[in-house]
């Protein structure tokens, strides 16, 4: 079992983060049309806190507003509202973030040797001061990552998939991080290459102690990572939980809906009724909670009342009126 | 029904001569796919699976072309007919689902159009029966209020929706056989699963052969009746895709089926296959998988295997996985 995230010190804290994009017609268009300003809250009133050393998992279906959050986490976009707040790491200053992208074939400069990729962040930053420290160094992270130091004066476009996102790690592992936020890390990759890279970044946490902040829309990729996952729905965390708790109970009608549609290669149920619906268009949410039109379980307090986050006892929280009654009900 | 295979390949060798030699992109591929049976074709990016496909509706991007091997459709062989009478049969008797639906729709038409303009190209019928039959497809395919989505252009309609009208198109002459290459990557699990619902429900309504390429080895387990694991363009394992998940005999297939995370059990490290699929200009003699399989001998290094019976299908491999490690 997972220790309770409020006894481990965390690694990072946001709180009711929120970020709007403004996605208004032209100016002349809107003077013309007399169209309004509009906005889209792709991240609305997000709160979570990963745990040191652990893995905290966002999933969620595409537009929900997984990735704007890794965006905003590592700094490439700054939050409308809320906060996000690093621990101290080694000398009082904030724990350093870096980055592993989805494309490894869009992420690695496709002129660069792979050496000056991986040796980038290394001058950029002054981390090594000479050029035989530096190639010591970037030797070093190959191996690190399962490549041979020859490996360095290769073009990105003579290694495979796989193989470009061990580069990617190395160039995040570059700057010593302590806390790497990966973006849909293995979604690019085919399933035994995958397996390469999840079994690599797990033995880097164990070796280095990081703390990751995952991204991806694969349940069971994130069940094997994760000790906390998040499920988001239009901008929203909508549950979180450990790991074992969500796959075991999960409360959210959402989480059910998703865990019940993945294809299961052992088990496969081949007779089921998928749920219909889809997602709606993040422009114009739902009132009320956001995921009514397709909950099985909603009622006109769903229509009209956005659910807070209810805490569970067993740790997980859930923004779910029916819960949040069925609760109320136990007490 | 007779026992007649609706698509049946025969020792089919694809080439696509270089400038540095000719790359063997497809070896001595043969299958079957029955009336109303799904095939699933599933391996990693560059194995063969969606060239198979494209060689079976003969639409190889030059100077690619099939080099020897047979394709029979319905009892007919299909892979030595010329240009115009292979043009009448790709939408009349194959019907094709592509993997990106915005791609394969034309987004200055109306859905409606583009249907009616295929319905008419392979059917004898008047505009407005055209329509009607637009209509009643898209009401098949699962799509609410058909008679006024009919009117709406392709980007009117989300990621889930496009397909369903991509299948509507590729069903709209009732083909005997359905290529449906990746039709779900694109789209979000909870859509998957309706897309794949969807084509199981109209290949047995309908009668269908459909071959479905895929790399997710979860959407074979809950769609295909028999599974082709393809490996460096050649077939490594066939057979029920029951048997072949739960007792895989070819080593590729064992390592595929122990590397994909499972929602079960969790464990400290999944099961990985080192190395990477070799090119298709450096594929070792004997066995392509040799330098990646642990249970390599002297014997695969030198002599290629053919298909033979094992387990409740075929695979391709000198030792008989399952046997030995009952044996040990």
């Amino acid at each position: 079992m997972t220790a309770p995230a409020h006894t481990a010190p965390s690694a990072l804290t946001v709180s009711a983060m929120t970020r709007r994009f403004d996605v208004s017609a032209p100016w002349l268009n809107r003077l013309l049309e007399r169209k309004p300003r509009l906005y889209v809250r792709a991240v609305d009133d997000v709160s979570f806190e990963v745990p040191r050393g652990g893995c905290l998992s966002l999933v969620g279906e595409s537009g929900c507003g997984k990735s704007t959050v890794a965006r905003l986490v590592t700094g490439l976009h700054t939050p409308s509202e809320g906060s996000i707040r690093f621990a101290p790491g080694a000398g009082e200053k904030p724990l350093s973030v870096q980055m592993i992208f989805q494309d490894p074939y869009a992420s690695l400069n496709p002129r660069w040797r792979v050496f000056d990729i991986i040796a980038e962040p290394l001058r950029e930053l002054k981390l090594r001061a000479t050029e035989p420290e530096i190639a010591a160094r970037v030797a070093e992270l190959l191996k690190t990552v399962g490549l041979a130091a020859s490996d360095g004066r290769k073009f990105p476009h003579e290694f495979s998939g796989g193989q470009r996102q061990r580069i990617s790690i190395a160039r995040a592992l570059a700057s010593e991080p302590d806390f790497l936020v990966c973006d849909e890390p293995t979604s690019a990759l085919d399933v035994s290459v995958q397996a390469q890279i999840l079994n690599l970044m797990r033995r880097l946490q164990d070796e280095m102690g990081l703390t990751y902040l995952f991204i991806s829309h694969d349940m069971s990729v994130v069940r094997h990572m994760s000790d906390q996952i998040a499920v988001m729905y239009l901008g929203r965390i909508v549950e979180q939980a450990p790991t074992e708790v969500l796959f075991a109970q999960p409360r959210h009608p959402y989480t059910q809906l998703l865990l019940d549609t993945i294809p299961n290669v052992t088990h496969p149920r081949r007779n089921r009724e998928p749920q219909a619906g889809e997602v709606p268009s993040p422009l114009k949410p739902p009132p009320g909670c956001t995921f009514h039109p397709r909950c099985p379980q909603a009622d006109s307090r769903c229509v009209a009342e956005r659910p807070e986050m209810t805490a569970m006892p067993d740790g997980s929280r859930v923004a779910c009126h029916r819960v949040a009654e069925m609760l109320a009900r136990m007490a | 029904m007779t026992d007649q295979p609706t698509l049946d390949v025969r020792n089919l060798r694809v080439e696509f001569p270089g400038r540095h030699g000719t790359v063997t992109a497809l070896d001595d591929v043969s299958l079957s796919v029955l009336p109303g049976e799904i095939l699933g074709v599933v391996g990693e990016s560059g194995a063969g699976k969606s060239m198979t496909g494209l060689a079976v509706q003969r639409l190889l991007e030059p100077p690619g072309h099939i080099a020897g091997g047979q394709v029979w459709l319905n009892g007919r062989r299909i892979d030595s007919l010329s240009e115009p009478e292979m043009e009448k049969i790709r939408g009349r008797e194959i019907g094709a689902i592509f993997q990106d639906p915005l791609t394969s729709l034309n987004p200055l038409f109306s859905v409606g159009r583009q249907l009616v303009e295929t319905i008419r190209l392979h059917g004898d019928l008047s505009r407005t029966a055209a329509k009607a039959r637009a209509v009643e497809l898209l009401a098949e395919v699962g799509i609410p209020a058909p008679a006024d989505r009919i009117e709406h252009y392709p980007h009117q309609f989300s990621g889930g929706m496009r397909q369903r009208v991509v299948i509507a198109l590729a069903l709209a002459a009732r083909p005997k056989l359905v290529i449906a290459d990746e039709p779900t990557t694109a789209l979000d699990v909870s859509i998957q699963a309706q897309i794949t619902a969807l084509l199981r429900k109209l290949c047995k309504e309908h009668g269908t052969a459909v071959m479905l390429v895929t790399h997710d080895m979860g959407v074979i387990a809950e769609t295909a009746d028999r599974v082709a694991v393809m490996y460096a363009g050649r077939l490594v394992e066939i057979g029920p895709v029951a048997e072949v998940v739960a007792r895989p005999c070819h080593p590729y297939t064992r390592g595929l089926m122990g590397s994909i995370p499972t929602l079960g059990a969790r464990v400290p490290r999944l099961a990985q296959i080192d190395g990477a699929m070799p090119r298709l200009d450096a594929i070792p003699q004997g066995c392509a998988f040799n330098p990646r399989c642990p249970l390599v001998q002297d014997r695969c290094l030198r002599e290629r295997p053919e298909l033979r019976p094992m387990g409740a299908g075929h695979a391709a491999c000198w030792i008989d996985a399952a046997a030995t490690e009952k044996a040990a």
